[in-house]
């Protein structure tokens, strides 16, 4: 799992600003953003509408509230399988909250409350007992999932109160959702804890080398406790979103999330190995997923081949700069 | 370090053996000879796919990609067999092996020649894979009464009172036992999860080796296809959805760290020995299936605890050896 980290370059002087903007990843998927828009608009008639585009951002609000916690657990060098299993977990609580009569504000209290324990527990599996974390929460989703499917079995449950259907259906302004609303909002967040403030650096810092992290003064095992902690409270806000969205619990709720999230930082330009990424990458990834999944559901395109297309671009974008580098090195 | 491998699988043999003991307490039919087979012919699939794991695990690498490789190649053969049924059995297996063996080549080229890491390009793997069966597929089914007697039929066919699955798998288990022992690809396989660097500076071809790795788990997983597919005599997209993880939890279980250069054989073995026992006393216990998977899960973690431990011993234990050697 851990491949061999290659010698970091750290040259001299950087590059100069407008240079490096341009051949940065961001510039990159900027790129791939706009190409995959255009083909979408002539591909389409139905696609430049304003409800049209408005429902595309469905499709990746809730994964991307999770990816940026996600961004900065694999800058640290971690990393959490267990965030689809935390929704479907956080999902059958609520449902049973539901059926003993819970109010809204109750709901979503358990919600993020049981996704800050699962994250926690996750977290401290992984600092107090020093444990590999994709070992970790690859036990801690079939534990979470599995509680989830003794609970409710073949199950579902339903009967969410009216209100709560504001979260994951309510729109703030014309066709500007609520779910939008809180992905921007939780963007800027995420923006600046990692780009602008101590903890930031010291996420990047245990990334590129917890060693030296740690003998700096940085609080390493503290650090990576928080940001389990982060990754299951996020999972949490998405499981209230998407069992408000679809009004029922089935212990199958998101299946398969985690790896679409991880897809989505990745694709975001964050190294797998830790110690390199930004905000900005996963907001623009995020985007490119909704809008590739979108216009191929535009053109009756099956989920499963849609999948083929996240792959690809998964593995070509990530490939792309390589193969250049490594023509432009031997030209 | 040898007596400490063993010792470990000595460790999880009596977890198993204490497991089979509570169950028969309460149903002693389940520790029957006859029984014990059954459940090593239902694991047998299992345990070949956590074999083809191993060997990635311990360059430190992943192969996400498993699952999807075993439901493309048992598409392709059960399409294969539902329009040409003369096709003989061996000569479809060996289709299964080449299939397989193409899909594990990309991923090894993938992680090769760009030095993509191996959990980036599986994950990638494991979603176009998938995506590719439902286009060959075009999403239909391929059900039992479309199959040959002799495709449904080969694996379950009795050879010395044991079906040929099972033979299958303790075939793949000697296999992978010379190859992990008595080659020096297995050596190598380990030295590169010990230490890449030193790897390198002894002439072991790294980026070869893992290439010959994700080989073996594509091989691996296509003839898993077969397996899998005659066995539930159904192929469709869905065949062995999120099974990649059980095949880790399995390695996991048996003891493989997954920051590679540790495992064995035995240990693969009896980690999915673990999981198949539990699966199978489920319902014989009268739990609900549905507790499995938190079962299985509370197994990975506390696996993953006592292997934690075993692991720092046995670097001290490394270093007194080397001291005492000079």
């Amino acid at each position: 799992m851990t491949d061999i980290p290659a010698p970091r370059h750290i040259p001299d002087r950087l590059d100069k600003p407008f240079r490096s903007a341009i051949f940065s990843w961001e510039a990159l998927l900027v790129v791939v953003a706009v190409a995959i828009f255009i083909i979408n608009s002539f591909a389409s008639p139905y696609f430049l509408d304003p409800y049209s585009l408005s429902d595309l951002t469905f499709n990746f609000t809730e994964k991307g509230l999770i990816a940026f916690a996600m961004a900065l657990l694999i800058i640290s060098g971690e990393i959490d399988l267990s965030v689809a299993a935390i929704i479907a977990l956080a999902s059958t609580m609520m449902g049973m909250a539901v059926q003993a009569g819970a109010d809204t504000p109750t709901l979503v209290l358990i919600g993020v409350v049981v996704g800050l324990v699962c994250g926690a527990f996750n977290g401290l599996l992984v600092t107090r007992l020093g444990l590999p974390s994709i070992v970790v929460t690859i036990g801690t989703m079939s534990l979470f999932r599995g509680i989830a499917f003794i609970i409710l079995g073949d199950q579902a449950y339903k009967g969410y109160p009216e209100s709560f259907a504001f979260f994951g259906q309510g729109y703030v302004w014309w066709v500007v959702s609520f779910e939008l609303v809180l992905f921007l909002i939780a963007a800027v967040v995420y923006w600046f804890l990692l780009h602008r403030t101590s903890f930031g650096r010291r996420v990047f810092a245990i990334g590129n080398n917890p060693v030296a992290a740690q003998f700096s003064g940085v609080r390493v095992g503290r650090i990576k406790f928080i940001l389990f902690c982060l990754t299951g409270l996020m999972s949490g806000i998405a499981s209230v979103l998407i069992t408000s969205r679809l009004g029922s619990t089935r212990p199958s709720i998101a299946q398969g999330y985690e790896l679409e999230v991880i897809t989505m930082v990745v694709l975001g330009g964050v190294s797998i190995l830790g110690g390199a990424g930004s905000i900005v990458g996963v907001v623009l990834a995020a985007f490119i997923m909704g809008l590739v999944t979108f216009g191929l559901g535009l053109l009756n395109v099956p989920g499963i081949v849609m999948s083929i297309f996240i792959g690809l671009l998964l593995i070509i974008v990530i490939a792309l700069p390589i193969v250049w580098r490594r023509l432009r090195g031997n030209s | 370090m040898k007596a400490f491998l063993k010792y470990r699988e000595i460790w999880l043999a009596t977890a198993i053996i204490v497991l089979i003991g509570l169950i028969s307490t309460r149903f002693p039919a389940f520790a029957d000879p006859g029984n014990l087979r059954q459940v090593f012919n239902d694991t047998s699939i299992l345990m070949i796919l956590a074999l083809g794991q191993m060997v990635v695990i311990l360059t430190r690498s992943i192969d996400l990609s498993m699952a999807s490789n075993l439901c493309f190649t048992g598409m392709v053969v059960a399409m294969l067999n539902a329009a040409h049924p003369a096709i003989p059995i061996p000569l479809l297996i060996v289709i299964a092996l080449a299939v397989g063996l193409v899909l594990g080549a990309i991923n090894g080229l993938l992680v090769w020649r760009l030095n993509i890491p191996s959990i980036v390009v599986t994950l990638g793997t494991l979603t176009i894979y998938r995506g590719a069966t439902f286009v060959l597929s075009g999403g239909a089914w391929v059900n039992a009464d479309k199959m040959s007697p002799d495709f449904i039929g080969f694996q379950r066919a009795a050879f010395l009172g044991v079906p040929v699955l099972s033979w299958i798998a303790i075939l793949v288990i000697a296999l992978f036992f010379i190859l992990m022992t008595r080659t020096a690809l297995g050596r190598s396989i380990y030295a590169i999860g010990v230490n890449p660097t030193a790897s390198v500076y002894t002439g072991i071809d790294v980026g070869r080796t893992k290439f010959i790795v994700f080989c073996i788990s594509g091989m691996i997983g296509g003839l898993a296809g077969y397996l899998w597919i005659s066995r539930y005599v159904i192929a469709s997209v869905e065949v062995a959805n999120g099974y990649e993880l059980n095949i880790i939890a399995a390695c996991v279980i048996g003891g493989i760290s997954i920051a590679g250069g540790i495992g064995s054989v035995g240990g693969a073995v009896l980690g999915a020995l673990f999981l198949g026992i539990i699966s199978n006393a489920l319902p014989v216990i009268n739990i609900s299936p549905f507790w499995q998977m938190a079962i299985s899960g509370s197994a990975i973690i506390l696996a993953v605890v006592l292997n934690a431990r075993g692991e720092r011993q046995q670097g001290r234990i490394i270093l007194r050896k080397a001291e005492a050697a000079t």
